[in-house]
């Protein structure tokens, strides 16, 4: 494993361990978003907002274009496969051990 | 189907299962205890494992191999820490080389299994944690992958939880 692997996944992990960057994430995954229309979604300021918005950018989830004076942001779906399968592949072994256990256990 | 809830931490790489099953505490631990019945279901039908030394003490190394349908041998440990005879038991697991050594550059999760009783039956969880992003992904790299593809909706209801 090289470094910048290393260090990719871990920017992705820490990128979607906040609540606000998974909501925001998941809004410019359904559609682009200008980032002022996203800060008037969420109790916080323009600044904190953008900031998130940053740390999502960081971790290659989400992408962003200038139209004017607005900001658009998308979100990267196969970014987030690849950080989310990590998780479900490992519950599919766990799903198929189960399974096989309670059909030992039906047996006898 | 015996799966009751899953959840998964990406921030401390934590997968936790739980299962109930229609059968004793008492039964359930046999799985654990008996290598013959462990290997019956600790590696998937494609790959099915071996136990070549198995013993649920603390201290204890066990070993084992899975076999690939081309004959390649793939070989991990179990370093036993805790064991509460039917209902706890927490291991290291890693991956071991052609001879079951330890593979000291490979990745090690720390998992703690506890079995409760529940209405006659039994209340498995299963906690499986990764010390890091890169860990979990080198398992899978490795590891036999039987799991399911990601669909869109899977990581729309990830994201929610």
């Amino acid at each position: 494993m090289d470094g910048t692997s290393e260090d990719r996944a871990d920017a992705l992990f820490h990128a979607l361990a906040d609540r606000t960057r998974r909501d925001i994430l998941r809004r410019v995954l359904a559609g682009e978003h200008s980032v002022s229309s996203l800060a008037a979604s969420y109790d916080m300021s323009f600044a904190a907002v953008q900031k998130h918005v940053a740390v999502l950018e960081c971790a290659g989830l989400l992408t962003k274009r200038r139209r004017g004076r607005e900001q658009l942001a998308s979100g990267d779906v196969e970014a987030v496969r690849s950080v989310a399968s990590m998780l479900t592949e490992l519950e599919g072994i766990w799903r198929g051990r189960i399974d096989r256990i309670d059909a030992l256990l039906e047996e006898n | 189907m015996p799966v009751t809830d899953v959840t998964q931490d990406m921030d401390t790489r934590t997968l936790t299962i739980t299962a109930e099953f229609a059968a004793p505490v008492e039964r359930v631990w046999q799985v654990y205890a008996d290598p013959r019945q462990l290997e019956q279901v600790w590696g998937p039908p494609t790959h099915p494992a071996t136990f070549v030394e198995h013993e649920l003490t603390p201290g204890t190394r066990c070993t084992y191999y899975m076999t690939a349908p081309d004959g390649q041998r793939y070989g991990g440990w179990w370093q036993i820490t805790e064991v509460d005879a039917a209902y706890r038991l927490t291991f290291d697991d890693g991956f071991a080389d052609a001879e079951l050594n330890p593979v000291d550059t490979a990745p090690v999760s720390h998992n703690v299994y506890t079995f409760e009783e529940v209405d006659g039956g039994t209340r498995a969880v299963y906690v499986s944690t990764y010390d890091s992003a890169e860990a979990l992904q080198q398992v899978l790299d490795m590891g036999v992958v039987e799991g399911s593809r990601l669909a869109i909706d899977q990581i729309d209801g990830l994201l929610a939880a």
